[in-house]
């Protein structure tokens, strides 16, 4: 057997003083276990001794520091980390410390369910005092991967559950920011539209709906549209921000039909690009909502069609849809399947 | 031959930034951009082999490496080196992993070996019910339905009967939350994942009940975001994974019309990109094992269609008030029902026929999964570039067996030819989307559990 390469000066719990009262659990894994894993003596010691003092629910400080090497091992095993809050509970442990232990755990492993969640219990126990901590903190993590699942649901929490809205719209205003630091290796300007990203929109979303000090979705439609706007002129290949525009109206669709707006930047990118998915599936759905079509529109549809002319009697929602089937054969099935099931309403 | 033709998208794709010349300035490349241009070039020059090769050159690329998958699957089952420690509380999904993956395969398991994985799984099993990532471990949603799975898929007298039901339903119940959600484990994480796998269970076990079901539906709604896929939790972004367990539990609840389904369907057909494969959210990269996530939201939703023209005739879905009044009638239907109909909603689902095509790339998806996803030695892997690992190879392989029987109007109907990529023996067995198992073997579950 092997032992730990890179931490030879571990001394083995048989060899610790402190623990020679203990008798270590070996796993019960059977005469002919499956899915059997080759441990290393450190982590099977390690985890036979673990065994001991969570089978005698022994809450004591060296379980504490037990736990600690356990996770160091393994941060999955959650079994681990749920003793290891009883423990916290019983010995009245100083969370802030804990809160230290996890930051430097949780920036190594930042894609584990369970480090989040123990880190939620602590913030949760402190209340609004972690709300600047918490922020601090998954800030940190995010600058690292902006896209980390954990670290925004976590930072969603802390701001419904402990506060902390007051800078949440700067925050987004610094990811923008951010985008343009991390791309500075290539001397960039700021641009809009490409930083416009998916991190962008969803905090945008949030903040912009749930935030106690804004007025809700409908007080800020009209500034959130025309930031949408620009930033899919900027660049209409990148989806975030279109989807983010039909989010803006979700439940209010007869507003978004009556939104002039709306349908004038759709026009306005197919001038310039004459297959962009995004654009005439927007429109699609405008028409499936009951959307009039001016003149102008029709022409510009019209002139997309390459093949014959369409039936008089073709609704443009149906021409949107063979368009579609063409330009984005990844979806062809999708866009035939729309066009048989046109609402009744839709032009 | 149709079926081994590789599948190339126009240059017109919802991922690549295509900048356009005409606007007054070129965009610049975001980190996210030149990642996504990264990925993109790998598997062009992946596909790019397909060109100029001849029909039969070509099936032979997209050949199923049977053999070698077996071949890694039962390696890992019998033994795994000391790297996995890290998966030391997932045991139970390491075995759901490879040995669902086997069926896929069509592989039989000796007795031995199936006694072998029985005897280590009851290991796993609390007293009080559930089922732990290891032996003595505090029992999880995860890890149970991990293991139901498993032993559904072992599919003897023997594996089902070895399930306590009675202390199984206790368990869950207990994990159940007041807000209606389930928590992973005894004061564990609340989310989607955890409904699904809590519903799974007690659906594929005959013993969902009202009690377990209440307001569940209003936690997922919750989840719903207004990218039209589901988060994880309420508030969080629209992802691959959350969606398929979001929409699963909703249709085992026989709530799924209460989401917004036309929205949901247009998230998820996005999500397939110019690699071919699916991404798991939006501007994200490629990954192998969404062709399972998204590709099975997808399979439910070609079944669901009718409920989907439905929600747009009627127009009625987003309103607040309409959401209201369907769940009262919907807890009130429910309170009547026994808790077999609810079981059996599963069953029927799996039955209906449908008339609809897929309502994504079939082709395309399984060009992505055998051509960047599979190893050549056996398994798969996220992208080209990374490593083979036993959750990939699962949901990999559970998205090719999904996209080659999409045009099968009715479950597990042999597709034609033109459905299957590369050879016709690349066929794996068909399994039911709901609960991700092999449909022979749920039928065999679904007897046994309706008779005791
Ligand atoms: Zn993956």
């Amino acid at each position: 057997m092997s032992s730990s390469s890179d931490d030879d000066d571990r001394i083995p719990f048989s060899r610790r003083p402190e623990w020679s009262d203990v008798r270590p659990v070996p796993q019960d894994d059977g005469p002919h276990p499956v899915v059997p894993i080759a441990y290393r003596d450190d982590f099977r010691e390690t985890m036979d001794y673990f065994r001991a003092v969570y089978l005698a629910d022994e809450r004591s400080s060296r379980a504490l520091y037990l736990t600690t090497e356990a996770i160091e091992m393994n941060p999955g095993n959650y079994t681990v980390w749920h003793f290891r809050r009883l423990v916290l509970e019983a010995l009245n442990v100083d969370l802030h410390e804990e809160r230290d232990f996890i930051d430097q755990i949780a920036m190594r492993n930042p894609k584990n369910y369970q480090i989040w969640h123990h880190r939620r219990w602590i913030a949760e126990k402190l209340g609004p005092e972690a709300a600047d901590k918490e922020l601090e903190f998954t800030k940190r993590v995010l600058a690292y991967d902006a896209k980390n699942y954990h670290a925004w649901s976590h930072r969603q929490w802390v701001l419904q559950s402990l506060g902390g809205w007051e800078k949440e719209l700067d925050y987004c205003q610094k990811l923008l920011e951010d985008d343009i630091f991390n791309n500075s290796a290539w001397n960039q300007t700021f641009d809009f539209g490409l930083s416009y990203n998916q991190e962008y929109s969803k905090v945008r979303y949030f903040v912009i709906t749930r935030s106690p000090l804004l007025g809700g979705l409908q007080a800020m439609r009209d500034s959130e549209l025309s930031y949408t706007i620009e930033a899919i002129l900027a660049n209409p290949q990148n989806e975030s921000p279109w989807r983010y525009l039909q989010g803006l109206y979700k439940g209010d669709t007869d507003v978004l039909v009556s939104e002039n707006q709306v349908s004038e930047v759709c026009l306005k990118v197919l001038k310039i690009d004459h297959s962009c998915i995004f654009a005439l599936s927007l429109l699609l759905d405008l028409l499936c909502y009951g959307f009039q079509p001016s003149d102008e529109l029709k022409g510009v549809i019209e002139a997309l069609r390459k093949s014959e002319p369409a039936s008089s009697d073709d609704k443009l929602a149906s021409t949107i849809c063979s368009i579609l089937e063409i330009v984005d054969p990844m979806r062809s099935n999708y866009w035939a399947w729309r066009r048989s099931n046109l609402p009744s309403k839709a032009c | 031959m149709e079926s081994s033709a590789s599948f190339s998208p126009s240059s017109c794709s919802p991922r690549s930034p295509n900048p356009n010349p005409n606007l007054d300035q070129q965009p610049r490349l975001t980190i996210t951009l030149l990642e996504q241009l990264k990925v993109e070039q790998k598997v062009a020059e992946i596909y790019g082999l397909l060109n100029g090769v001849s029909a039969h050159a070509r099936s032979l690329m997209s050949e199923l490496r049977r053999d070698k998958h077996v071949e890694f699957l039962m390696r890992g089952l019998k033994q795994l080196g000391p790297s996995y420690h890290v998966l030391d509380a997932n045991r139970p999904w390491l075995c759901y992993w490879i040995l669902h993956s086997i069926a896929l395969l069509g592989e039989p398991l000796d007795t031995e070996l199936e006694n072998d994985v029985m005897d280590f799984l009851s290991r796993c099993e609390d007293e009080d019910g559930g089922y732990g990532g290891g032996p003595g471990q505090l029992p999880h949603l995860a890890t149970t339905y991990a293991a139901v799975n498993t032993l559904v898929t072992l599919g003897s007298e023997n594996a089902l009967s070895s399930i306590n039901r009675d202390n199984l339903y206790k368990f869950l119940l207990r994990m159940k939350d007041s807000s209606g959600a389930f928590r992973m484990h005894d004061a564990g994480e609340i989310d989607v994942r955890a409904c699904y796998t809590a519903i799974s269970v007690a659906s594929i076990l005959n013993i969902l009940d009202y009690e377990l079901v209440k307001d569940v539906g209003n936690y997922i709604l919750r989840c719903q975001t207004y990218e039209g896929g589901i988060a994880g939790e309420p508030g969080s972004e629209a992802h691959g994974g959350y969606t398929f367990c979001g929409l699963a539990t909703m249709i085992l609840i026989n709530e799924a019309d209460r989401l917004d389904l036309s929205s949901l369907l247009d998230w998820v057909a996005f999500r397939q990109g110019v690699e071919c494969g699916f991404q798991g959210r939006t501007n994200k990269l490629v990954d192998g094992c969404y062709s399972f996530w998204q590709g099975g939201v997808l399979a439910l939703m070609q079944k669901l269609l009718p409920v989907v023209d439905k929600q747009l005739t009627s127009s009625s879905v987003s309103g607040e008030s309409s959401l209201g009044s369907t769940c009262n009638i919907k807890s009130s239907d429910l309170a009547g029902q026994g808790s077999g109909k609810l079981s059996d909603v599963g069953f029927s689902f799996i039955k209906r026929h449908t008339e609809s095509v897929p309502l994504f790339h079939t082709i395309a998806l399984q060009q992505y999964i055998l051509l960047c996803s599979q190893v050549l030695e056996g398994g798969f892997k996220d992208k080209p570039g990374k490593n083979r690992d036993f959750y990939h190879s699962c949901y990999c392989l559970s998205g090719l067996s999904v996209s080659q029987y999409s045009w099968s109007k009715d479950a597990g109907a042999s597709p034609l030819p033109t459905a299957v990529l590369g050879p016709y023996s690349n066929l794996l067995e068909p399994i039911h989307p709901l609960y991700n198992v092999v449909l022979d073997k749920y039928h065999m579950s679904h007897e046994f559990f309706s008779r005791s």
